[in-house]
C-alpha cells in the first residue's frame, strides 16, 4: 500500500498504521506519541499528540476525514495521503494537547529523575509555550512505593496507560488498571502490593514521564551526567533477554535499563534481576559505547562528542569546567 | 394535535402489563414482522421509514442496521442503550416507566431483523425501578412466549437482557456502553473498528436509543410509508420531548417533527409558556450539550424565518447561530436565569462525567470548569472569555469520543450568543453574585440580516 506523509511517498504492508509508515520514513515527519507503545497491544489514541490530518482517504474513496485523527491507531489505506508537520490545523491541536497534558503535571523537572529522558520534556520543548495559561492548583498525589525498587509518583503521571498495559501483558493476568474518573484517574488498588512480578520493572521504562521511578536510581545522578554503555549476559531467566544499556558514572553501574530505540521503545524487555540485582561491570559482557542522538542532552557528555558544544564556546564558566575536556581533544 | 404513535396508550390504566398492553394492538409487530416479513423486509421498512437515531447524533437508523456486518458462525447483538443520563432529558425513562412493553416488542421487531438471538438492554444504574419494570415485563412477555425459543411458534428465538450501569455518563457513548456490559471500565473504545464490525465481545453489534427502539413498532405496525408522511423533509416521524426549565407544564411530549418551535413553547397543548408569567431568556433546544440559544434566536432562525421542531430546522445557521435536535432535553431559562451559572453547572457535570482516557477532555473539562466557577463567584477576569473559546476548541474534535464535543459546545455557545452576560460578571462581580443579569437583550427581534456579511 502506498501512503504519502507529508509528501514523503513509502510502500507499506497493509494494516500498518500511520505512525508506523511515518517511522518508517523517519525524520521531523513522526509524529510524537505519548501512550503508543509498538510492543504493547492495545496501546495509543489516548494521548492525542500524534494527531494528523488525512488529506485523502485512499484511492477508493478520495474523501478527506473531517476530524484529525490519532496516527498511532489508524491503519493505512492504499493511496493515503496524510498531513502532520505541514498541516497547521495539526501543530495548534498539538500545541493545544501538549498545553493540556502540562496543565496537572507539576513540572518539577529540577528534581525528576526523568529530566534529560522525558517525553513531555521533550514535547513541551518543541510544542509548548513558555508561560502557561492555567492559574488553578494542580493535582497532587502521595508518592507510593512500589516494593523497595519502584516508587510511582502520581503527581507526574499523564495517564497513558502504558504500565496498565505491561502489567497485562507481560505478566500472565491483570495487575492494575486506572481508578475514578476524569481528572482524578489515578494508576491505582493497591498497587503497592500488587505489583510482584519479575518482569514488573519495565513500567518504569515505558513510563514516559517520572511517574514511574527506579528507586536504585532516584537522586542518584542526572542522566546526562552518566555514560550509557551496550552490554549483555546471560540471564537464567529464560524470558529474559539479557540485554541492557549499563549507565555508568565514573566507575560505577548506578543504572541498568533495557535498550531503547530512537522512539524511546524498549528492544526488548528485561528482567528484574537484570535491572536491580547486577550492578557491577564484572555481572556483563560489555558491548560499547551507546549510541545516542546528537539531539539529546545525554549526548552532551558522551564519549561521540569530543568536540565542545556551541553553549560551552561562548560560555566562559562552562569552558573553564570542561578545560580538562579540551585539552584531552586537541591531544587526540 | 399531532399524531401520537409511541404514547397512544399512555394514559390507559395498566398499560404496563402485559393483558392490557395485548389488548390496545400490543405485539402487533412482532406477529406481523415475524409471520409475514423476512428480516431484510423489516430493515427495509425502517429505513423507508426515514427514522433517525433518537439518541442524539441523528443517523439514519435503517442505514445503521444495513451496515450490521454479517459474518457465518458470528453471534450478533442488538444493545438497546437506556443510559439516558444527559442533563435535561428524561424522555427514555417515562417511556420505561409507563409503557415498557412498548420497548420490549421493539427489540423483538428489531433483533428479528438484525438476527441477533441475544440482546440487551443497558439501563442506567441509577433507574433501579425501571430495571424492575423492564424485568417483570420481560418476564410476562416470555409467558406468553413472544420471547424466549421459538417465539409464536416461528423457528426465531431471542432471549433479552437487562443490565444495570453503573451510572455513568460516559457509559451512554456506545463503545463505552459495550465495555461496560462485558464488565470492564466504561472506557469508549478507539475507533474503528466500529461496533457495526466489532462490537460486543468482538461480534457485530447494533447500539440504538429507546425511543428508536420503539419507534420501530409503528412503523412496521403501519409500514415505514405511512411513518415517513409524519414529519418534515428528512425529519420524518414523531419525536418524544421532554421539556423542563421554567416553563408552566413541563414533561414528556410527543410532537410530529416539524412543529413550529413558537407553538411548541407557548400552546396549551404542550408546554404552555413561561412559568409564573415571566419572559423566555435562553434555551437549550437538545439535551446539555447542544449549543443554548438566546430566545431571539431560537424562535426565528439568523434569516428571520420561524424555526421548527426538526432536525435541520434547528440546526439552521450551524453553530454560528444554530442548535441541535440532540436527544430532545428541552430546557427553557427564563429572564431570572443566570446564563454563566448555568454554563458552569453544564460544565461541573462534563468536567465529573469526563472518563480520563485522552488528555483534552480529561484535563480540558477540569480546567474551564475551574475558570467558569471563578466568573461566576466574581474573581473573573475579561481574558478569561477568550481563554475558554480556545480551550473549547481544543477540545473539540480532538477527543476519542464526542463528550469532549459535548463538553465544548455549551461553554463556546455560551459565551458566543451571551458574552455581555459573561462580561458584566467581570466588570461587576459584586452585583453579579447578589443578582442576575436579566433578559437584556436576549429576547429582542433580531436585526435585519445584511445581505454581505
Amino acid at each position: 500500500m502506498k501512503v504519502t506523509i507529508d509528501g514523503f511517498p513509502i510502500e507499506v504492508e497493509a494494516g500498518t498504521t500511520i505512525l508506523n509508515a511515518a517511522r518508517l520514513i523517519g525524520g521531523d515527519i513522526v509524529p510524537p506519541a505519548m501512550c503508543y507503545y509498538s510492543k504493547l497491544e492495545g496501546s495509543g489514541g489516548k494521548c492525542r499528540t500524534c494527531l494528523v490530518q488525512v488529506t485523502k482517504g485512499s484511492d477508493k474513496d478520495p474523501r478527506p476525514m473531517p476530524k484529525l485523527i490519532a496516527s498511532c491507531r489508524t491503519t493505512v489505506m492504499d493511496g493515503m495521503e496524510v498531513k502532520n508537520i505541514t498541516s497547521p490545523e495539526v501543530i495548534e491541536a498539538r500545541k493545544g494537547v501538549v498545553e493540556m497534558l502540562l496543565i496537572n503535571h507539576p513540572l518539577d523537572c529540577p528534581v525528576c529523575d526523568q529530566a534529560g529522558e522525558c517525553h513531555l520534556q521533550d514535547l513541551g520543548y518543541e510544542h509548548g509555550a513558555a508561560k502557561t495559561r492555567y492559574e488553578f492548583d494542580r493535582r497532587t498525589f502521595e508518592r507510593i512505593d512500589i516494593g523497595d525498587k519502584i516508587q510511582l509518583h502520581m503527581t507526574r503521571c499523564i495517564l497513558c496507560y502504558r504500565c496498565v498495559f505491561v502489567a497485562d501483558q507481560i505478566t500472565d493476568h491483570r495487575i492494575h488498571g486506572i481508578l475514578n474518573r476524569g481528572d482524578h484517574s489515578e494508576i491505582s488498588t493497591y498497587i503497592q502490593k500488587a505489583v510482584d512480578n519479575d518482569f514488573s520493572g519495565n513500567v518504569i521504562d515505558v513510563c514516559p514521564v517520572g511517574a514511574l521511578t527506579d528507586r536504585t536510581f532516584r537522586f542518584k545522578n542526572r542522566v546526562w551526567f552518566t555514560k550509557p554503555v551496550e552490554a549483555h549476559r546471560e540471564c537464567e531467566n529464560p524470558k529474559c533477554c539479557g540485554k541492557v544499556t549499563l549507565w555508568y558514572k565514573g566507575e560505577d553501574v548506578i543504572r541498568v535499563t533495557a535498550r531503547k530505540d530512537e522512539y524511546g521503545e524498549a528492544e526488548e524487555f528485561i528482567c528484574n534481576t537484570c535491572r536491580f540485582d547486577k550492578k557491577k561491570t564484572s555481572d556483563w559482557v560489555i558491548e560499547g559505547p551507546r549510541k545516542v542522538s546528537h539531539k539529546s542532552v545525554i549526548s552532551s557528555n558522551h564519549y561521540d562528542t569530543l568536540k565542545p558544544l556551541p553553549v560551552v564556546k561562548q560560555n566562559l564558566v562552562l569552558q573553564e569546567a570542561n578545560k580538562e575536556q579540551f585539552e584531552r581533544e586537541t591531544r587526540l | 394535535m399531532g399524531r401520537k404513535l409511541l404514547l397512544e396508550h399512555i394514559n390507559v390504566p395498566g398499560i404496563n402489563t402485559f393483558d392490557v398492553y395485548r389488548s390496545k394492538g400490543g405485539y402487533a409487530a412482532v406477529e406481523k414482522a415475524l409471520k409475514t416479513l423476512t428480516p431484510d423486509e423489516v430493515v427495509e421498512e425502517v429505513k423507508k421509514s426515514g427514522l433517525r437515531g433518537r439518541g442524539g447524533a441523528g443517523f439514519p437508523t435503517g442505514m445503521k442496521w444495513s451496515f450490521l456486518a454479517k459474518p457465518e458462525g458470528v453471534e450478533r447483538y442488538l444493545v438497546c442503550n437506556a443510559d439516558e443520563s444527559e442533563p435535561g432529558t428524561f424522555k427514555d425513562r417515562y417511556l420505561m416507566t409507563h409503557i415498557p412493553h412498548l420497548l420490549i416488542e421493539g427489540m423483538i421487531v428489531a433483533s428479528f431483523a438484525l438476527g441477533a438471538k441475544t440482546s440487551y438492554i443497558y439501563v442506567r444504574g441509577e433507574m433501579m425501578p425501571q430495571i424492575r419494570i423492564l424485568e417483570r415485563a420481560i418476564a410476562e412477555a416470555k409467558a406468553k412466549g413472544f420471547l424466549g425459543k421459538n417465539i409464536l411458534g416461528t423457528d426465531y428465538s431471542l432471549e433479552l437482557y437487562v443490565q444495570p450501569g453503573g451510572g455513568a455518563y460516559i457509559c451512554g457513548e456506545e463503545t463505552a456502553l459495550l465495555e461496560s456490559l462485558e464488565g470492564k471500565r466504561g472506557n469508549p473504545r478507539i475507533k474503528p473498528p466500529f461496533p457495526a464490525i466489532a462490537g460486543l465481545y468482538g461480534c457485530p453489534t447494533v447500539v440504538n436509543n429507546v425511543e428508536s427502539i420503539a419507534a420501530v413498532v409503528p412503523i412496521i405496525n403501519d409500514g415505514g410509508d405511512e411513518y415517513a408522511k409524519l414529519g418534515i423533509g428528512r425529519s420524518t416521524g414523531t419525536k418524544l420531548i421532554s421539556a423542563g426549565g421554567n416553563l408552566k407544564n413541563p414533561g414528556v411530549y410527543e410532537i410530529d417533527l416539524g412543529l413550529p418551535v413558537e407553538e411548541f413553547l407557548y400552546s396549551d397543548e404542550y408546554c404552555g409558556g413561561i412559568a409564573n408569567g415571566k419572559r423566555l431568556k435562553a434555551v437549550v433546544a437538545g439535551g446539555s450539550s447542544v449549543p443554548i440559544l438566546p430566545a431571539n434566536l431560537f424562535l426565528k432562525t439568523i434569516n428571520g424565518e420561524g424555526r421548527l421542531m426538526s432536525y435541520e430546522s434547528l440546526s439552521d445557521g450551524g453553530f454560528v447561530s444554530g442548535t441541535m435536535m440532540g436527544s430532545g432535553g428541552f430546557i427553557a431559562y427564563d429572564e431570572d436565569q443566570c446564563i454563566v451559572r448555568n454554563t458552569w453547572n453544564f460544565a461541573r457535570f462534563y468536567h465529573h462525567e469526563s472518563c480520563g482516557q485522552c488528555s483534552p477532555c480529561r484535563e480540558g473539562t477540569g480546567w474551564m470548569e475551574k475558570v467558569l466557577h471563578r466568573l461566576e463567584y466574581g474573581h473573573g477576569k475579561m481574558s478569561d472569555m477568550d481563554l475558554l473559546v480556545d480551550v473549547s476548541k481544543k477540545i473539540e474534535g480532538n477527543t476519542i469520543c464526542p463528550l469532549g464535543d459535548a463538553a465544548a459546545w455549551p461553554v463556546a455557545s455560551a459565551i458566543r450568543h451571551f458574552r455581555d452576560e459573561f462580561e458584566w460578571h467581570v466588570t461587576d462581580s459584586a452585583s453579579a453574585t447578589t443578582r442576575n443579569y436579566g433578559i437584556a437583550h436576549y429576547a429582542d427581534p433580531l436585526p435585519k440580516v445584511e445581505a454581505a456579511v
